[in-house]
């Protein structure tokens, strides 16, 4: 027999993991019902196929398209700065540094990620832009260049750490098999640890760009406010997550379409990180059975 | 480095001519008053031993007693266990391993090694035998898959899996990634090959495989095998050295040691009273 107040604490816990089961799904049906409202004024083939993105000018275009671009290319300059980086610290951690040094210097380079991202923003604006003005002429005052590589910094630690608990997971076995026929360890990390350890290491490379795609205040504030469909990094352009941030904090009157512009961009971001999400996850479990 | 290139190949050689053989000694790895330790705890006790050439030679005795770390001085493989350290001399090939100037990668390549649990390598069969070739550097197609197949022949393994060699080693058995692991030691040709328990984690028949293996491989390789199994030992090998606590407490012919054991602990070892 359980005593009363034991079902009573089992309740409470009970209803505190509902609440927050309960917050999402109703997070996720607002954003359906305000999405719905939107698309039943503005075609789905023109949100997926207009060029220009202008809901708050008089010459209104819907097309998603310039703000996935301005997502894609700070997300892909963020990954080519953290994937090589963080890759080559994950490796440095785990295959030649001394215990010792890595148990030092794993929490500091955590600490990147603790950095808070408006700091991020204000250093990307303040430093790095002039400081990349001065070798690249046509650099913009804001761009997707340098909120993409200050961005890239911040998701450091997502790569290194979850790339060294990959290859940290790599069994023994494999690099004394490596080393027993004669090879030297950088053979050994690059031909044997380095791809036993790559699906671990895509993981990895997976939530740090998902973490970088729905990243808001480094690009809100350094990367522009101008949608604008392009690859080119040196000029402004605007993120899904900046433009939301526009029209969250600008006057644009609640329940107009206008307001309901932010809904159909959030749920573009929200199905982008859950599919990127759910990739990693899957790729999580099929390399967790790989060793077993 | 060269050195001990050059001497495999004069021992390749010498393995024919049996006047040349004299000339030289016949062990291919001796110990001189061998001490391990790892860290403050000593692990090898003042071991001399000397292992002869194109023999099978089996290391018995319980768990903890010494085994696997004298095999894995023989190719340096403790080097990589913080606070490792040996005293006195190993010489294989004549060449003293703990040297200074020593190439452990050299040395590796010539003492090859299969260990407990088969681990080949998440690859394809081909990249796995390929793979110690590649390392050295060498490009030649054509010499790379000859050596595959030949060293998948001496393994018995060639008919198995010669249409995929494409397919990744996991799907192989137990026994097979396990000859498909000592096909791989001897792709490069070693002179030795350390055998690290190598059936202790198969099945009767594929162990079966193995032994019968050996009788094969004792013709070309010097075998050094660390095995729990006291019938194993006394079927495959022509000597065999009893460990106890660090210390070889019997070395001699292994029909010696299993019809005429001169040492009572290792009488009551083999006859199974202890261990």
């Amino acid at each position: 027999m359980k005593k009363s107040s034991e079902k009573i604490i089992e309740k409470l816990l009970l209803s505190s993991a509902l609440f927050t089961i309960l917050t999402t799904l109703l997070i996720i049906a607002i954003l359906l019902f305000e999405t719905v409202k939107f698309f039943s004024e503005i075609s789905i083939i023109d949100f997926f196929t207009d060029t220009e993105w202008t809901p708050l000018f008089d010459d209104k275009h819907f097309g998603i398209l310039p703000l996935l671009s301005g997502t894609f290319l700070t997300s892909m300059v963020a990954t080519l700065i953290a994937l090589p980086v963080g890759l080559v610290i994950a490796i440095y951690l785990n295959e030649y540094s001394g215990n010792k040094f890595r148990k030092t210097i794993k929490p500091l380079l955590e600490l990147l990620a603790a950095v808070p991202t408006v700091i991020y923003g204000f250093f990307a604006l303040v430093i790095v832009t002039p400081f990349l003005q001065q070798f690249i002429p046509g650099l913009a005052g804001f761009s997707s260049l340098s909120a993409g590589i200050v961005m890239g910094i911040m998701i450091i630690p997502y790569v290194s750490s979850l790339s060294e608990d990959a290859l940290f997971a790599v069994p023994k076995s494999l690099r004394e098999a490596s080393y027993g026929m004669g090879a030297t360890k950088f053979q050994t990390v690059f031909k044997v640890t380095l791809p036993a350890a790559s699906s671990g290491v895509i993981v990895a490379v997976i939530l740090a760009i998902s973490r970088a795609i729905g990243e808001t205040m480094i690009v809100a504030i350094a990367a522009g406010q101008q949608p604008r469909l392009t690859l080119n990094p040196l000029v402004p352009v605007e993120t899904i997550t900046a433009y939301i941030v526009q029209v969250s904090l600008g006057d644009v009157p609640r329940e107009s379409l206008e307001y309901t512009t932010i809904f159909a961009a959030g749920i573009t971001l929200f199905i982008f990180t859950l599919i990127l999400n759910n990739i990693s996850f899957w790729l999580r479990n099929k390399f967790r059975e790989k060793y077993d | 480095m060269t050195e001990i290139l050059s001497k495999k190949k004069k021992k390749k050689k010498k393995n024919k001519t049996s006047v040349e053989k004299s000339v030289k000694s016949n062990f291919i790895i001796s110990t001189e008053s061998l001490n391990a330790y790892y860290s403050e705890t000593q692990a090898l006790f003042d071991i001399n031993i000397q292992i002869p050439k194109l023999a099978v030679t089996a290391f018995i005795g319980p768990s903890g007693c010494g085994k696997s770390t004298l095999l894995r001085v023989f190719n340096r493989m403790n080097d990589y266990i913080d606070g490792f350290k040996t005293e006195g001399k190993v010489l294989v090939d004549d060449t003293d391993i703990y040297a200074k100037n020593i190439d452990t990668e050299t040395l590796r390549k010539n003492v090859g090694m299969v260990f407990q649990k088969p681990n080949p390598f998440p690859k394809s069969i081909y990249e796995n035998v390929a793979f110690g070739l590649k390392i050295q550097g060498i490009n030649d197609k054509s010499f790379i898959e000859h050596r595959i197949e030949e060293s998948l022949k001496q393994v018995a393994l060639w008919g198995e899996v010669k249409d995929k060699m494409k397919k990744n080693a996991y799907g192989l058995s137990g026994g097979q990634q396990q000859r498909l692991c000592i096909a791989r030691t001897l792709a490069v040709e070693p002179s030795v090959v350390l055998m690290d328990e190598p059936t202790s984690a198969l099945d009767p028949i594929s162990t079966g495989r193995i032994e019968e293996l050996l009788f094969e491989l004792r013709n070309n390789y010097s075998i050094v095998i660390v095995t729990h199994n006291m019938q194993q030992a006394a079927r495959i090998s022509d000597k065999t050295a009893f460990f106890w606590l660090g210390k070889i407490v019997e070395y001699n012919d292994t029909k010696k040691i299993f019809t005429n054991p001169k040492n009572k602990q290792t009488e009551n070892y083999i006859s199974g009273h202890f261990g």
